[in-house]
């Protein structure tokens, strides 16, 4: 089977590669680039483990193939290191107990980020339904919820409103 | 839970894509956001020799309003609809749904035209393709002779012919979907059941009125085949008529299943109660 040539920027560095047509973005990224805060779980889609972000945006690396990212902006949770939202919500993941064997966090934090960033007057019935894509076995949700809730708070009272 | 062995193409328009499709030799899938295929390769329940990644070809990317008509192009995404960033000809009808299709990370990368090429009978398009009464643009890899690429139009009710089947060919391929304008006066309904929010549904019901168009129309849809739509439904869209509804289901064969019953029967009624809510 044929390699593929892709140029990739990763967490701002410009990385070249060779990969097969099978290899999935989650696996180029964590085997071949060491970036092993992406977590598999399901591997089909439905778990959110996997979330990273594409081109400014959530996206699913264990159903993308890292041949048809060529040229691609991807970002990863190494990436948001020093995140400003990413910190928050950091801070608010600990002190919400929102995590507890923590595999499914890397997701969570990058589809929390793209909630508090994308519906900034999001309420509770709409984070839950925008979480709905990333599972977790340990917390019932609760904490997590409460977490992005908090970050959603501080940054409305800080733009003025309520 | 990996792929087997493929050789991926990304060819660079859409006359690259249709030179690598037809070889009876391969066994060929085109390649859209791949967020119905890509899970099928990991599983395996989908094991082709080549992908032929279209999803970020230029020509499939834009929407424009062309008279009565809204062209999409197939790579169209559902957030790209979602988020409003293409023009809506549907009054709010495709934004509501493309919102509600499985999750924000999925609709950032999952495209119109792959979903009703998949041809999940569950899937949200191919429902609201039926009740919109859009059409299928198909271009051919025969070519006419000239250098021109060859075009059929398909309408949505004969281009899904099966459950995860289509009119399609092995050379070709879905390029754009024609969706027809909305009067001011169309009001429509769709409601669907999901065990857990943004799984595929269990039922969907969706209804559309256009009477300046002449379209009442009912939709059962997420069946065991292709969608159902019942034409000159006007005596249907009143809230609340349980026992018309039961007859609809009745007659299509619908009844005998109580649990598909009632969910599909919960559906339509939701369904009509929130399009009378518009009027």
């Amino acid at each position: 089977m044929n390699k593929t040539s892709i140029q990739l920027n990763i967490n701002g560095r410009e990385v070249a590669s060779e990969v097969q047509g099978r290899t999935h973005l989650a696996d180029y990224l964590r085997e071949d680039q060491l970036l092993t805060g992406t977590n598999l779980g399901c591997e089909h889609g439905v778990c959110g483990a996997c979330t990273i972000e594409m081109d400014g945006a959530p996206a699913r690396s264990c159903i993308t193939f890292a041949a048809a990212c060529d040229g691609m902006k991807v970002r990863t949770i190494e990436g948001f290191a020093l995140d400003e939202v990413m910190l928050a919500l950091r801070d608010a993941f600990s002190a919400e107990h929102a995590l507890q064997c923590g595999y499914c966090t890397p997701g969570m934090l990058i589809t929390a980020r793209d909630i508090v960033l994308r519906l900034p007057d999001a309420d509770e019935a709409l984070i839950r339904k925008e979480l709905s894509g990333n599972l977790c076995r340990c917390t019932g949700y609760s904490g997590i919820v409460h977490a992005i809730s908090s970050v959603l708070a501080v940054r409305r009272a800080a733009r003025g409103g309520v | 839970m990996k792929s087997a062995a493929f050789d991926l193409y990304q060819p660079a328009d859409v006359p690259g894509a249709l030179q690598l499709l037809g070889n009876p030799d391969q066994s060929v899938k085109v390649l859209g956001g791949g967020q119905s295929l890509g899970p099928m390769l990991n599983l395996r329940l989908a094991q082709p020799e080549v992908l032929v990644n279209v999803a970020r070809l230029p020509e499939l990317l834009n929407a424009k309003v062309e008279g009565d008509s809204l062209i999409m192009g197939a790579g169209v995404t559902h957030a790209r609809i979602e988020d409003g960033l293409v023009p809506d000809v549907t009054r709010g009808l495709m934004p509501f749904v493309a919102s509600n299709i499985a999750y924000r990370a999925i609709r950032n990368r999952g495209t119109i035209g792959g979903s009703l090429a998949h041809a999940d009978p569950a899937a949200d398009w191919v429902n609201t393709m039926m009740l919109l009464g859009a059409v299928m643009e198909i271009t051919s890899a025969k070519s006419a002779g000239n250098g021109t690429l060859v075009k059929r139009e398909v309408p949505a009710h004969v281009f899904m012919q099966g459950p995860f089947t289509t009119v399609l060919a092995d050379h070709e391929i879905l390029t754009a979907i024609r969706i027809p304008v909305l009067s001011a006066s169309a009001r429509w309904g769709y409601y669907k059941f999901c065990r857990k929010t943004g799984e595929f549904a269990e039922a969907i019901g969706g209804v559309l009125t256009d009477p300046e168009r002449g379209i009442h129309r009912l939709l059962i849809g997420a069946t065991d085949g292709v969608p159902l739509v019942i034409h000159d439904a006007q005596a249907l869209m009143k809230p609340g008529d349980s026992a018309a509804i039961t007859r609809v289901l009745q007659d299509a064969g619908m009844a005998q299943d109580p649990y598909a019953f009632k969910m599909h029967h919960t559906a339509l009624c939701r369904a009509i109660a929130m399009r009378h809510q518009q009027a």
